[in-house]
């Protein structure tokens, strides 16, 4: 019955918001393309075509070739799980930590929270992608490294947002009502306080998805990303700059990937925060 | 204009921010903790002798309690001595002192223009709000946050670099050697910094403004018959001015993160540069010498902008 009201509203919301329909079927159609890869790019990614290297579209290669004959096309498919991965990843650290570490502080109030805070202000003071790069720079280098370290930097954005929400609920006359009946903290954290902090959770995440995607995107064309012959859409961006000069247009279609997931994610969480806001009477 | 109140605040404000700089030295030093294996090691490279491990077992006092290497790390990094690149050897102080300005540079400049720009156009977004001017400055700064700033560096050098030649392709030049030239080099990079930031800047101070222009205030206003010019630039950008110094301050942060690829893309000798290579080769000591003084700055101008608020608004105290 809920799930069926679930779907209703999302249907009907997303009827009148065309912005976030068209954002949320780009998204779809991107994660089935990415889990669908192997079948749909028509080269294996390291298939060198040695005769015909930083070649412009054609028949057999859609999107032409890359300096070592490879089909951009093949790699740009599989490129998309790369990226996806990698913010999925990050994205999904962020809240492992974010999460408990945010409704311990907001809910506990007090010395606890008072030390917790000041930690998220200190994190928080840290150039998001320099100390992605650190933490790199001391992990190793490499994509999962790499975008665990992205994690670990989100993480006090999240901590910070379900703080705030914790610390509003634990006043509520339910809450203290649960707590008269002899329910433990754990209890009334999972059934009353976790509860609240989805919505904003929910917008939050979507938002530092594109967020993780550019971060990928960054580090893997600094080389402390995704390590070759892989592909993401970073790191053939490296590669295209390297050959800039003879053929500039190689950075046009990895560029436009990420800017337009990018757009796709930050649409998709706007619109989520109007259409979950609960002063919004229009919802 | 420091009043006792001021200068309480003042002092409050510093309090504040000791625990979170200690908190961020902890985070710098930790890095080290980080590292998988023996530390020493590690750091030391493949076919590293037995000497240059013990070497480097020593500069970080490895056998003694964490606690007791990081206050002797901190002791040294207050004193900016964050000792030397494992790479070359060069102290990590110098290195910086040579960066740094290169990257001060090209920040400052972006965010002039992510402020000049991106104030007009909030302004102008504001001032019929739905309407064609705000849609389309509306959907410009959606199009500015999401595109990743090094793919526009990229572009940037395509065309106007590499096909019209208007501007050097890589490469900066101190602006103590030559202002001009300084300037050349550095507008390229500026320019696809700021892109994000003129997207966030009008964004923001869009939607301030509209709320503030919303205000039973400025209704009255309105009915006194002042013009809807005077109305948004004298009472409009006065109320909108504190949550613009909040954009600023955070922008500053992002803008000191992002110029760390753009470098990349210019090859500029700046903090980026140094901080990518010594993570691609472990030099720790450059990439911590780097994290501590960018969060150095960081926190400074959190600092200045608290202090400013009081200034801006009298209610903050």
């Amino acid at each position: 019955m809920m799930a069926r009201n679930l779907i209703t509203a999302t249907l009907a919301w997303l009827r009148k918001d065309v912005r976030a329909a068209l954002s949320l079927g780009f998204l779809l159609a991107l994660v089935l393309l990415a889990a669908t890869a192997p079948l749909i790019a028509p080269y294996p990614i390291t298939t060198q075509d040695i005769d015909n290297t930083l070649a412009g579209p054609s028949a057999a290669h859609l999107l032409g070739t890359d300096d070592l004959g490879r089909d951009v096309f093949s790699r740009m498919v599989h490129g998309a799980a790369a990226t996806l991965y990698a913010s999925a990843l990050a994205v999904g650290i962020a809240v492992l930590l974010g999460l408990p570490v945010g409704l311990l502080a907001g809910y506990s109030g007090g010395w606890v929270d008072d030390s917790i805070s000041r930690f998220i202000d200190a994190l928080l003071s840290f150039p998001s992608i320099v100390l992605a790069i650190a933490v790199t720079g001391a992990l190793g280098i490499g994509l999962t490294n790499g975008m665990v370290a992205v994690g670990i930097v989100f993480s006090p954005q999240l901590a910070r947002l379900v703080r705030a929400r914790a610390l509003v609920v634990r006043q509520e006359l339910y809450v203290d009502a649960s707590r008269c009946f002899g329910a433990s903290t754990a209890r009334i954290l999972w059934r009353h306080v976790l509860p609240n902090t989805v919505q904003p959770v929910i917008v939050q995440v979507t938002l530092l998805l594109a967020a993780a995607l550019l971060a990928e995107a960054s580090l893997s064309f600094l080389g402390l990303g995704i390590q070759p012959p892989n592909p993401s859409w970073g790191s053939m961006l490296a590669r295209a700059y390297q050959n800039m000069e003879l053929a500039p247009e190689q950075m046009y279609a990895p560029g436009l990937a990420i800017l337009l997931t990018a757009l796709a994610f930050n649409t998709l969480g706007e619109s989520l925060r109007v259409a979950l806001d609960p002063t919004n009477k229009q919802r | 204009m420091l009043t006792a109140s001021r200068l309480r605040v003042v002092r409050r404000r510093l309090l504040q921010a000791l625990p979170v700089l200690v908190l961020a030295t902890f985070v710098v030093f930790g890095l080290l903790k980080l590292m998988p294996g023996d530390i020493a090691i590690t750091l030391a490279g493949e076919n590293a002798t037995e000497a240059r491990i013990h070497e480097i077992r020593e500069l970080y006092g490895l056998n003694r309690p964490f606690l007791v290497q990081y206050g002797s790390w901190l002791l040294n990094a207050v004193q900016f001595d964050l000792s030397k690149s494992l790479a070359n050897g060069e102290p990590v102080a110098q290195s910086i002192a040579r960066a740094f300005p290169n990257t001060l540079l090209i920040v400052v400049l972006a965010m002039g223009v992510a402020l000049g720009l991106g104030i007009p156009l909030g302004m102008l977004a504001a001032s019929r709000p739905d309407g064609l001017r705000d849609r389309v400055v509306t959907s410009v700064a959606s199009l500015g946050i999401a595109v990743p700033s090094f793919w526009l560096a990229m572009l940037l050098v395509a065309w106007f670099a590499l096909d019209r030649g208007w501007f050097p392709a890589t490469g900066a030049v101190p602006l103590k050697d030559s202002i001009p030239k300084a300037l050349h080099h550095a507008i390229l990079p500026a320019l696809a910094l700021a892109a994000g930031g003129v997207a966030e800047v009008s964004r923001q101070l869009r939607s301030s403004l509209v709320e503030i222009l919303a205000s039973p205030q400025v209704r009255t206003l309105r009915a006194k018959g002042l013009s809807a010019n005077v109305i948004l630039w004298k009472h409009g950008l006065k109320n909108a001015s504190v949550n613009l110094l909040t954009v600023a301050t955070l922008l500053f942060n992002r803008l000191l993160a992002a110029t760390v690829v753009v470098e990349a893309v210019f090859a500029i000798p700046g903090m980026g540069n140094l901080i990518v290579n010594a993570a691609l080769t472990r030099d720790l000591p450059v990439v911590q010498g780097v994290v501590f003084v960018m969060v150095l700055v960081v926190i400074s101008v959190n600092l200045a902008a608290d202090l400013l608020y009081t200034v801006l608004d009298p209610r903050i105290a």
